[in-house]
């Protein structure tokens, strides 16, 4: 067993863990962060990211002890105090999604897409969105949602 | 409010979704979600093997492991049944060797699993499954469904002589073959539906608890039905009252067909529950849902279409073999044959056609029922051998369409192959609309003038019809089905006027909340925020057979509206009681009901349910409460249809297909909420066209499954899949008062051969005739260099 302490959507944790405990089931099973999703055991899916000091990482493949002392955002952490974040408002707003099974991965994911290209086109959300997969929406809403929230975005900086 | 003021309708309106806050924010409840105090996790041992005996198993190392509690396998499980087979192919002898909860003396497949180790965790029980040993003796597989029916082919189950689960066939067999022997164009072409997997994001697993004191289960599930599992499990699997099982399906991630079947972990979690008192999960991982839970398709089909020379087709005759896999899933006898053969003529008039289909087993996963579930296959079929014949005879696809098309004034029409009639349909239209957005004339001009320059562009056409809310049960009894069909809802008006709706739909994506509370909110005049839609749990909402085969509005939603409607009497009954008037005299609309002539006079909904439910002045016989329940079983099935367009160009260097454009126009009766509709076509959109051009199921000869993951199993990214156009026309289903036909499976029953079409019309120069699927560049690359 081995001991860490991670700030997981601003709380702190410390905790003893199996070195072979994948952060997916940490957050899963250990803290009840039950939003992270397994869809896979290849790390193709991506419903289990979350974001680790700021850059989306698949948590299945991922070791909890890699995680010490790390800040880790996961879906649930998203929102602050009771604002949708605008790209979990895009979902909503343009059904992007239906069984929701993926949402939360490719919410975060898209979040650090938005990060580092604040503007994209249709096509590089597309590409953006590669280790993301969705069964239901043929991603077609799935683009207009993140295409929402990049110029919500973009309207709310251009405000400040 | 007053009368005259209409509340705004909500149906018809693109609201965004109900469900949606609780998934976006991380807060949904899926299965793997749930944990239980004292729960055990179970982690399977599967054969490696396609076709083994097993001759022994030695569970001691796994058991001496800490934290291993038990060790089981199927010789322990004797005392259960196996899962039941509950679609029988209709009028012939069926073989059916359903499953059992654990393989027993013999496997037939990769994946079966022979034992069960259940662990205070995960990770502890994976590791002691690892740690169980099974000796086998191998036997030869087989995996290709013609060749399993050959002299000599290895036999998988004594019960099924030849590996033949049915033979069957409809149509009229003389008709057929004259048609084909006298016919001035004979097309004739072996047509491949490869076997997909279906891949909801969610696996499937289950999680049973069992209390020795009452002898009562509760298993959460992932289960597209589970009304029908309770009822499956209890009479056939375990031989108890249904009264002892409570089915809850929470949040489902996903089915299209895969979560509709009554699978063994549902069986083994109730059994070791029982037997350890203590509750036990399943969840089966990536590669174990691509090995053991149900595929879809996999036809190899022998197809004939004959015609005139001026386009009009004469007959169509069909061989077919299904491949149903290692055992017979729940409902598996059913697709390829009532959803298959019976609409295997799609939009055109054939005035001779002839079905056979032959059910085989294989060393493979079960198949069954994925998105569409035999009408994707028998779109395709025709589709692609229509376009054969158009080629044939050198006439434009559209026209051969137009020239063949079953016409307005048919319906109802009765296709000869054993359906019931189509219910309304007007294809012309859909197929002129999708062919103008797609500027199909100048796209010609365009297509000549770029082939001279080396470039190769093709356009797809495909025409479909399909079958939704499948019913009516007498005649699904008729089919073979074993149950009924219809659907059942309850609708509440509480004291305080709000509105609890409980279905025995299983909405997994559908929207079906958001759906259903428009409907209400509309025919009750109340607040759509008033109106609460409860689903999932066997215990409190009423029996309904699921969510599948685009049925859950046409059949669901229509229980509903008639149990509002029964409502909406009671509500006019009791408002003459309170306003002393006639009954006759009561008017219901906007939520209110009041006297004809005087809209000053009335009661709101809100007033009349608290009235029934303090109940101190109600008519003389009345009983209290607004509260009403129907089963509704539709007279017939509906019929949607439309026509997608796509435009490719294949990179003859390479191989490679570009999607340029890909249209659909949709026809499926009213829309209730067109956001969702539309988001319905673009995932069965997604699935059709990854048949096309990615996805496929392979086996080894030796029944090894080659494509065991998602780094071998194309399911297409974001990247991988176009921008979709979409546009409808609506001709409402006569068949019921919302006038709606379905919708969840049109894009995927529409799309892979208008995908193969235009890769087949681009490929046109080199003299290619047909291709299959998936188109990848390698086999692209093969039919234009002729190797």
């Amino acid at each position: 067993m081995t001991t860490i302490t991670v700030t997981i959507n601003g709380v702190r944790y410390t905790s003893e863990v199996e070195p072979r405990l994948l952060l997916v089931h940490y957050l899963r099973e250990h803290l009840n962060l039950t939003g992270t999703h397994i869809g896979c055991d290849t790390s193709q899916c991506g419903a289990c990211v979350v974001h680790i000091n700021g850059v989306s990482v698949k948590s299945c493949t991922t070791l909890a002890v890699q995680c010490d002392g790390a800040e880790i955002t996961t879906i649930e952490g998203l929102a602050h105090d009771g604002q949708l974040h605008p790209l979990q408002e895009g979902f909503w707003e343009k059904h992007g999604l239906q069984c929701g099974f993926c949402t939360p991965g490719m919410i975060m994911a898209a979040a650090d897409l938005l990060k580092r290209n604040p503007n994209p086109t249709d096509e590089e959300i597309r590409h953006g969105l590669e280790g993301n997969l969705c069964r239901c929406t043929g991603y077609e809403n799935i683009v207009r949602a993140v295409r929402y929230a990049a110029e919500k975005m973009a309207a709310a900086q251009a405000a400040d | 409010m007053t009368a005259t003021e209409m509340k705004e309708r909500l149906v018809g309106r693109a609201l965004k979704r109900r469900e949606d806050p609780k998934l976006i924010t991380g807060h949904g409840n899926y299965l793997d979600d749930i944990k239980l105090p004292g729960m055990l996790h179970i982690a399977l041992v599967r054969s490696p093997y396609a076709h083994a005996k097993i001759v022994s198993i030695d569970a001691s190392k796994a058991l001496a492991m800490p934290g291993v509690v038990a060790v089981f396998t199927g010789k322990d499980m004797l005392d259960i049944n196996p899962m039941p087979a509950a679609w029988l192919a209709s009028g012939v002898k069926n073989n059916p060797v359903p499953p059992r909860a654990l393989a027993v003396d013999k496997v037939a497949m990769v994946g079966d699993p022979v034992a069960m180790v259940v662990a205070e965790n995960r990770y502890i029980a994976r590791d002691a499954a690892d740690a169980v040993e099974v000796e086998y003796e191998p036997l030869p597989a087989v995996v290709d469904a013609r060749k399993a029916v050959e002299p000599g082919a290895p036999q998988i189950h004594e019960a099924a002589p030849n590996n033949i689960v049915f033979e069957w066939e409809c149509g009229n067999k003389a008709a057929a073959d004259a048609a084909v022997a006298s016919a001035e164009v004979v097309v004739k072409e072996e047509i491949i539906n490869q076997r997909l997997i279906p891949t909801p994001m969610e696996t499937r697993g289950s999680i049973a608890r069992y209390d020795a004191t009452t002898g009562e289960w509760t298993v959460w599930m992932t289960s597209q039905a589970p009304h029908v599992h309770r009822l499956l499990l209890t009479a056939f699997v375990f031989g108890v009252p249904e009264t002892k099982l409570r089915c809850i399906a929470p949040n489902v991630g996903g089915g299209f067909g895969q979560k509709i079947f009554c699978y063994n972990d549902m069986a083994f979690t109730m059994w070791a529950a029982r037997k350890l008192g203590r509750p036990v999960k399943f969840v089966e991982d990536r590669s174990e849902n691509y090995k053991y839970s149900t595929h879809g398709r996999d036809h190899i089909t022998e197809a004939e279409l004959a015609g005139t020379r001026d386009g009009k087709i004469t007959g169509l005759r069909v061989k077919t073999w299904a491949n149903i896999g290692a055992y017979f899933s729940t409902v598996a006898a059913g697709i390829p044959t009532t959803l298959y053969g019976r609409i295997v003529t799609g939009v055109y008039k054939i005035p001779a056609a002839h079905v056979h289909v032959t059910g085989v087993y294989t060393n493979t996963a079960m198949v069954d029922a994925y998105r569409g579930a035999g009408r994707p296959e028998a779109s395709y079929l025709i589709e692609r051998m229509v376009d054969r014949f158009a080629a044939e005879i050198g006439m434009d696809p559209a026209e051969v369409r137009r020239k063949n098309f079953i016409q307005p004034e048919d319906f109802p029409y009765d296709n000869g192959l054993g359906l019931l009639p189509y219910d309304s349909g007007n294809y012309e239209p859909a197929l002129n609309k999708a062919l103008e957005i797609a500027g199909y004339a100048e796209f010609r001009k365009q297509q000549a003038e770029l082939r001279k320059q080396g470039r190769y562009l093709g356009i797809g056409i495909s025409s479909y019809v399909e079958i939704c809310g499948i019913a009516p049960s007498a005649w699904m009894g008729s089919q073979g089905w074993g149950a009924g069909l219809w659907e059942s809802a309850n609708v509440r008006v509480h004291l305080t006027g709000k509105v609890v709706v409980t279905t025995g739909s299983l909405p997994h994506g559908q929207g079906l909340e958001t759906t259903f509370a428009q409907i209400v909110a509309d025919e009750l005049g109340v607040p759509y925020e008033d109106v609460e839609v409860q689903w999932g749990d066997t215990q409190g909402t009423p029996f309904g057979y699921g969510t599948y085969g685009s049925r859950s509005l046409a059949v669901g939603g229509v229980a509903i509206k008639r149990s509002v409607d029964k409502i909406k009497e009671k509500a006019r009954k009791l408002a003459a009681h309170l306003l002393e008037a006639n009954e006759a005299d009561i008017v219901f609309e906007n939520g209110r009901a009041y006297v004809k002539g005087s809209p000053d006079k009335g009661k709101t909904i809100g007033e009349l349910a608290a009235a029934a439910a303090v109940a101190y002045n109600l008519p003389p016989g009345m009983e209290p409460f607004l509260d009403e329940t129907s089963y509704y079983d539709p007279p017939n099935c509906t019929f949607p249809f439309g026509t997608h367009v796509s435009i490719v160009e294949v990179d003859p260097e390479t191989g490679h297909v570009k999607l340029l454009r890909y249209i659909a126009v949709d026809d499926c009766g009213n829309q209730i909420n067109p956001l969702i509709v539309e988001g319905q076509i673009h995932g069965g959109i997604a699935q059709g066209l990854a048949q096309a051009l990615y996805e496929g199921a392979v086996y080894s000869e030796d029944g090894q499954l080659l494509t065991g993951t998602l780094m071998d199993y194309a399911v297409p990214t974001a990247a991988m899949v176009p921008h979709i156009e979409t546009d409808h026309t609506v001709t409402p289903s006569p068949v019921n008062p919302l006038g709606v036909k379905g919708a969840g499976e049109a894009g995927t029953i529409a799309s892979a051969q208008c995908v193969m079409n235009a890769i087949i019309d681009a490929l046109a120069p080199f003299g290619v005739k047909h291709l299959q699927m998936p188109a990848t560049p390698e086999r692209i690359w093969h039919a234009i260099h002729g190797k």
